[in-house]
C-alpha cells in the first residue's frame, strides 16, 4: 500500500528537471557501506489486511465496555464520552493542522485553544491556564520548574505529598535529575495512620497533614498536595496552603477536573499552581495516552510559566481575533536559557476536553460528578458491611481505600475470574499498604455492577 | 494556477470592517439553562452531600445545547488551514498526508477502553502491538533499544540527555557538563540541555552546510556529553562528513545524539545506529503519520545503541514467558538495570501514538518506506531545482527531504515573512520561516512523499509569481494575506494587554 500520488512517467520527468539519472543518485551524500539497508520487516498489508490484523490485536484485549466491569481508577478513568466531541476532532481541519504558528489560517486552533485555557481557568479556579502539557504528571513536574525559576533556584526544596500519585512523584524525581534540588516529604514506608487525616470533625480548623508542614521551611520553593488525593479523599488545604506561604514557598495542588465540579477549588483554598491530568474530561483511556495534562496559574507567574499560551488580539481589519502569545519564553528565541524545552501541546485532547466541558456544561458536569458521588458511597457502604472488610476513608469523591481479608492481588484474580476488573493494590507502592485495595466507581458503574462486585468479595470472603 | 495567481493579485483590498467573520466564544453563546448532555438518573440510594464547607459555590461553565456545539466547532475548523485541505510544505514538520485507516484502527474498543493499570493477561494484545512497535523501530534505525514512552519529540530529546548524564555517571566520569550543538540545530536541542544544568557549545556549520569540522575537533575534550545532530540538518543536507564527526565524537568519549526530526528522509536509505550514532529520538508525529493535531500530541521514542539499553526509561515492553507450540510469548512490562526512571504517568501515547504508527509501517513494509525517504528527497530536490534561479538557495548541493532558501530580494524591502504571508493568499501554508538562523530570511521548504508534481508546480509557480510582486508590487506582499479571512495580527496587544480567557473569576480584579 502507497500513499505517494507520483506516476512512473512523473517521477521520470522530475529526475529529468533535477538531472539525476535514478531516484538511487539522491543519495550519494551517503556513506556507500552503509546505504540502502535491507530492513527486517514484514511486507506490505493492504488496508483491508491491516484492518484485520489491527482488529485481532485490540479483540485479544478485554475491555472495559463489553469484557470486563471495571472499578479500577488510580489517575485515570472510564467515564462516558458524549459522542458529539469525537465528531468534531475528526474534521481534517482539526486533526491534519500542525501548531498554530500561522495565526490568519490557524484561527480554529487558536481560538479552540483559547477557550480550553478559559475553562480551565473556571473549572480550577484560577486566572490563566496554558495550552496544556502531555500529561498531569508532567505538567506536575512542570510546576517544579517554575518555582525553580521562581526563586531563581536558590530555594533547593520541594516537598511532596506521599499521597501524591506514585507515578507523578516518580516523573518529578526524573525531571529533576540535573536539578541540584532535594524533593522530601513522601516516604512510601510509613505505617497508614500517617495518611490519615485527624478525625475531627473540623477539617478548616484542623491542621491538616502536620508531617509535610514540619518539613516546610525557607529553603522550601514548592508543597505539591493532591486533590482529592491518591486514596480518593477529600482535604480542605487552606491551612496547609497558609502555612507554606508563611515560608515563602508556593504550594502546587494536582486536582482530578471531575472533582472539581462539587468541591471547593484549589483556587479558593489559596493554591498558587493546580495542575491535572485532564483524561476524565472527555478523551478515551486508551491503555494510558494520550491525554492532556493542565496546567494553571495566577497571573503573576505567568512569565514563568512553560507551555504555549494563546491570547486575544485583532487582525488589520480590526476582527477580533487569537495568537499565540509571550513566545519569547519559549524554547525557539531562548534556546539554553528556556526554562522548559516544551514545544508542543496535547492540541487536538485539550480540542476534546473544550468540547466535554462545553457540550456537559454546568449542568451535566454537576451530574457527572453527582453520580460518581453517589454510587462510590453506596458501593463503599455495601463494601463496609461485609465480614473482613473496611473502608477506611471519611470525605471522598469517587474512589476510596477498601481493606481486605487477602492480598489485593489475589482478591484481584478472583475478580477477573468473574469479569471484574478489581481496584489498584496499593501494597504495590506503599509496603505498609498490604490488603489495602483503592476501587473507582463513576458513572459507568451501575447499581448492577456495584451489587455483583459486593457478591463476589463476600464470596471470597468465605472461601 | 494562472488563473488563481491573477485572482488572488487582482482581489487585494482590504475587506471591510462589516465583513468581520468573528465567531462568538463558547462562553458568548451561553444562555442560562440551556442543556447539552444530560446524565442518567442515579440508580443507588441517595447519600448526603459531603459538607458545605467542602463544597464550590459556582460553577462558571458555558450553557449550551449540542448543536450550538457542534456550529461553534464547525465554525471554528473553518477557520484552519490542514493537511487535509491543502499543501502544507511546512520545513522540518513533516506536514504528510495521514492515511484515514489510521483513525479507524487507533479508535478499536479494544485499544479505546483498556485501561493502563490492567493486568498484564488481559492487555496482550496491546502489550504485543507495543512489544512488535519497539522491535520494528530498532530494526529502522539500527538500535540495540527502543523505549516507547517519550510524548514527543523535545520529550524525547530530554529523555536521552538524562541517558547520557546517567551513562557518564554509571562510569564514575563526573565531569562531562559540555554539549555540542551545531548551530543549525532545532531549539529544543539546548533547551532540553539546559533543563539539566548543563552548558551549550555551539559548533559552527561549514560553507557547505556540513559540522564544521575543525570547530569540532577544538571543542572535543574530556567534558563533553556528547554531541546533538540533526541529520540530514536542518538545512536539509546530509553531513558528507558524518563518519569523521562521530569518530570525533567518540574520540573523546562523548555520546553522539541523532535528532530524529528528519527521519523521514532516511527510511531504508541509512540507519542512524549503523552510522555509529548512539541514541536517537524518533517523532512518530513526522515520519509515521501521526496527526499533527493542531499542535500535539506528539510522539518521541527514544532508540538507544547496545551500551545505552540498561538506562532507558521504565518501563518497557519485553516477553516474559516465551512462545511453546501453540501459546503465543506473555508480553509484560521490564524495568531496565540503570533505568533514568519514567518519563510520564502511564504507558506512552498509545492509542493516539503507537496505534497509528504501528498500522502505517505495517502497510508499508520494507520498500515502502524506503519509497517514502525516496519520493520526499525526490519533491524537494524537484521544487528545489525550479525555484534555484529565482530563490537564493545559500547551501546549495542535492538536498534531503527539504532546502531552505532567502526570501529576499537585492532590489525589493520583502521579507520572507511577507512572502509566507502572500502564499497564503495563493492558498498554500507558508513554509517555515526564520529558521534555521544561519540563514538570513529563511523559507525552510519541506515538500512531503505525498503531494504530487501537479500540486509541487502549482506551488513553485506560485513562489515565483511572489518573487516578481516583490518587485514590482511590493505593496501586496507587505500587506498579506488579504484573500483569508483573517489578516495580520497585532501581536504586540496581544503580549501587553495578555488576554488569556474569556472568563475571569468572580471579583476577580482586572486592574489588579
Amino acid at each position: 500500500m502507497t500513499y505517494i500520488p507520483t506516476s512512473p512517467h512523473e517521477r521520470d520527468d522530475m529526475l529529468k528537471v533535477i538531472g539525476v539519472k535514478s531516484l538511487d543518485d539522491l543519495f550519494d551524500a551517503i556513506p556507500a557501506k552503509h546505504r540502502f539497508p535491507k530492513l527486517d520487516l514484514p511486507p506490505a498489508l493492504t488496508e483491508m489486511e491491516a484492518y484485520a490484523e489491527l482488529s485481532d490485536l485490540a479483540q485479544s484485549n478485554e475491555n472495559v465496555r463489553g469484557d470486563l466491569i471495571s472499578f479500577l481508577g488510580a489517575g485515570m478513568y472510564n467515564h462516558y464520552i458524549p459522542s458529539v466531541i469525537d465528531h468534531m476532532l475528526r474534521r481534517g481541519e482539526f486533526y491534519t493542522a500542525y501548531t498554530p504558528y500561522q495565526p490568519e489560517i490557524s484561527q480554529g486552533t487558536l481560538q479552540a485553544i483559547f477557550e480550553y485555557q478559559s475553562l480551565m481557568s473556571a473549572l480550577t479556579g484560577m486566572d490563566v491556564s496554558n495550552a496544556s502539557h502531555y500529561d498531569g504528571a508532567t505538567a506536575t513536574a512542570e510546576a517544579v520548574s517554575l518555582a525553580y525559576a521562581q526563586f531563581r533556584g536558590k530555594r533547593k526544596k520541594v516537598v511532596i505529598s506521599p499521597t501524591l500519585h506514585p507515578q507523578y512523584r516518580a516523573v518529578i524525581r526524573t525531571y529533576t535529575q540535573g536539578m541540584n534540588i532535594e524533593v522530601i516529604g513522601d516516604d512510601n514506608q510509613l505505617p497508614i495512620t500517617n495518611y490519615q487525616l485527624p478525625t475531627t470533625n473540623n477539617p478548616i480548623t484542623d491542621d491538616p497533614i502536620s508531617n509535610l508542614q514540619s518539613l516546610l521551611d525557607d529553603n522550601t520553593s514548592l508543597l505539591i498536595l493532591q486533590y482529592p488525593d491518591f486514596f480518593g479523599r477529600v482535604n480542605d488545604y487552606t491551612k496547609l496552603i497558609e502555612a507554606s506561604h508563611a515560608k515563602g514557598a508556593l504550594v502546587c495542588v494536582v486536582a482530578n477536573p471531575t472533582a472539581l465540579a462539587m468541591f471547593k477549588t484549589p483556587g479558593e483554598m489559596g493554591a498558587d499552581i493546580v495542575v491535572g491530568d485532564g483524561q476524565p474530561l472527555g478523551i478515551p483511556m486508551w491503555y494510558g495516552g494520550p491525554s492532556v495534562g493542565f496546567f494553571t496559574t495566577r497571573k503573576n507567574f505567568v512569565h514563568k510559566m512553560a507551555g504555549r499560551l494563546v491570547g486575544e488580539t485583532v487582525d488589520n481589519r480590526g476582527q477580533r481575533a487569537y495568537v499565540l502569545t509571550l513566545t519569547a519564553r519559549e524554547q525557539h528565541i531562548k534556546r539554553e536559557r528556556a526554562t522548559s524545552n516544551i514545544c508542543t501541546n496535547q492540541g487536538l485532547l485539550a480540542l476534546a476536553t473544550a468540547i466535554y466541558l462545553s457540550v456537559l456544561g454546568k449542568s451535566g458536569l454537576k451530574q457527572v460528578a453527582n453520580l460518581c458521588y453517589q454510587k462510590a458511597h453506596y458501593a463503599a457502604r455495601e463494601l463496609n458491611k461485609i465480614k473482613g472488610y473496611k473502608v477506611s476513608s471519611e470525605t471522598f469523591f469517587h474512589e476510596f481505600v477498601l481493606e481486605c481479608p487477602a492480598p489485593v492481588a489475589e482478591i484481584n484474580a478472583h475478580l477477573l475470574d468473574e469479569g471484574i476488573l478489581g481496584g489498584y493494590d496499593l501494597s504495590q507502592d506503599y509496603p505498609s499498604l498490604a490488603n489495602q485495595m483503592l476501587i473507582a466507581v463513576t458513572e459507568m458503574n451501575s447499581r448492577e455492577d456495584i451489587d455483583v462486585f459486593v457478591k463476589i468479595l463476600s464470596e471470597v470472603n468465605h472461601e | 494556477m494562472n488563473n488563481a495567481a491573477s485572482t488572488a493579485a487582482s482581489s487585494t483590498a482590504t475587506p471591510p470592517l462589516s465583513a468581520k467573520v468573528v465567531e462568538p466564544t463558547i462562553f458568548d453563546l451561553s444562555s442560562p439553562g440551556r442543556i447539552g448532555v444530560t446524565m442518567p438518573a442515579s440508580d443507588v440510594p441517595e447519600t448526603d452531600s459531603p459538607p458545605q464547607h467542602f463544597l464550590r459555590s459556582e460553577l462558571p461553565l458555558p450553557e449550551v445545547a449540542e448543536v450550538d456545539v457542534v456550529r461553534h466547532y464547525m465554525h471554528l475548523s473553518k477557520f484552519n488551514y490542514s493537511v487535509d485541505s491543502g499543501y502544507y510544505p511546512l520545513g522540518s514538520c513533516t506536514m504528510k498526508y495521514n492515511p484515514k485507516i489510521n483513525e479507524d484502527t487507533c479508535r478499536l474498543p479494544g485499544f479505546l477502553f483498556t485501561h493502563p493499570l490492567q493486568p498484564i493477561e488481559t492487555v496482550q494484545g496491546n502489550l504485543a502491538l507495543m512489544y512488535q512497535l519497539q522491535e520494528w523501530l530498532k530494526e529502522i534505525a539500527g538500535f540495540a533499544g527502543v523505549t516507547l514512552q517519550p510524548a514527543a519529540g523535545a520529550h524525547g530529546e530530554f529523555t536521552g540527555v538524562l541517558m547520557m548524564r546517567a551513562y557518564h555517571k554509571s562510569r564514575g566520569d563526573d565531569k562531562r557538563m559540555k554539549m555540542l550543538i551545531p548551530d543549525a540545530a532545532h531549539g529544543t536541542n539546548p533547551a532540553s540541555v539546559g533543563m539539566m544544568g548543563m552548558t551549550v557549545v555551539t559548533i559552527p556549520s561549514d560553507e557547505r552546510g556540513n559540522v564544521d569540522l575543525k570547530a569540532l575537533e577544538a571543542a572535543c575534550d574530556d567534558t563533553v556529553v556528547g554531541m546533538m545532530l540533526t541529520n540530514p540538518n536542518t538545512l536539509g543536507m546530509f553531513d558528507e562528513h558524518i563518519e569523521r564527526v562521530i569518530e570525533l565524537v567518540h574520540g573523546c568519549g562523548g555520546l553522539m545524539y541523532g535528532d530524529g526530526a528528519n527521519l523521514n528522509a532516511l527510511l531504508g536509505i541509512v540507519r542512524p545506529g549503523d552510522l555509529g550514532f548512539d541514541l536517537m529520538h524518533f517523532n512518530l508525529h513526522k515520519t509515521f503519520s501521526v496527526p499533527h493535531g493542531g499542535g500535539g500530541p506528539g510522539v518521541g521514542p527514544v532508540g538507544v545503541a547496545a551500551h545505552l539499553v540498561d538506562f532507558l526509561p521504565e518501563p518497557l515492553v519485553g516477553i516474559l514467558e516465551d512462545d511453546e507450540d501453540d501459546t503465543p510469548p506473555l508480553y509484560g512490562f521490564i524495568k531496565p538495570a540503570k533505568s533514568i526512571g519514567r518519563m510520564k504517568a502511564f504507558n506512552g501515547h498509545f492509542g493516539g501514538g503507537f496505534v497509528r504508527s504501528f498500522t502505517y509501517i505495517a502497510m508499508h513494509g520494507p520498500d515502502g518506506l524506503k519509497d517514502i525517504a525516496q519520493y520526499a528527497v525526490l519533491n524537494a530536490n524537484y521544487l528545489l531545482a525550479k525555484l534555484r534561479g529565482t530563490y537564493h538557495v545559500p547551501y546549495d548541493r542535492i538536498c534531503m527531504h527539504e532546502f531552505v532558501a532567502e526570501g529576499q530580494f537585492e532590489d525589493s524591502d520583502v521579507r520572507a515573512l511577507d512572502i509566507a504571508k502572500r502564499l497564503m493568499d495563493y492558498n498554500f501554508h507558508p513554509p517555515t520561516n526564520y529558521f534555521p538562523l544561519i540563514v538570513h530570511e529563511a523559507l525552510m521548504i519541506e515538500p512531503t512523499e505525498t503531494e504530487n508534481k501537479d500540486s509541487l508546480d502549482a506551488f513553485a509557480d506560485a513562489l515565483i509569481k511572489i518573487a516578481e510582486e516583490a518587485k514590482s508590487q511590493p505593496d501586496l506582499l507587505h500587506n498579506a494575506p488579504s484573500t483569508t479571512l483573517f489578516g495580520r495580527m497585532d501581536e504586540v496587544k496581544a503580549a501587553r494587554e495578555l488576554v488569556l480567557c474569556c472568563w475571569l473569576p468572580e471579583g476577580y480584579d482586572e486592574n489588579a
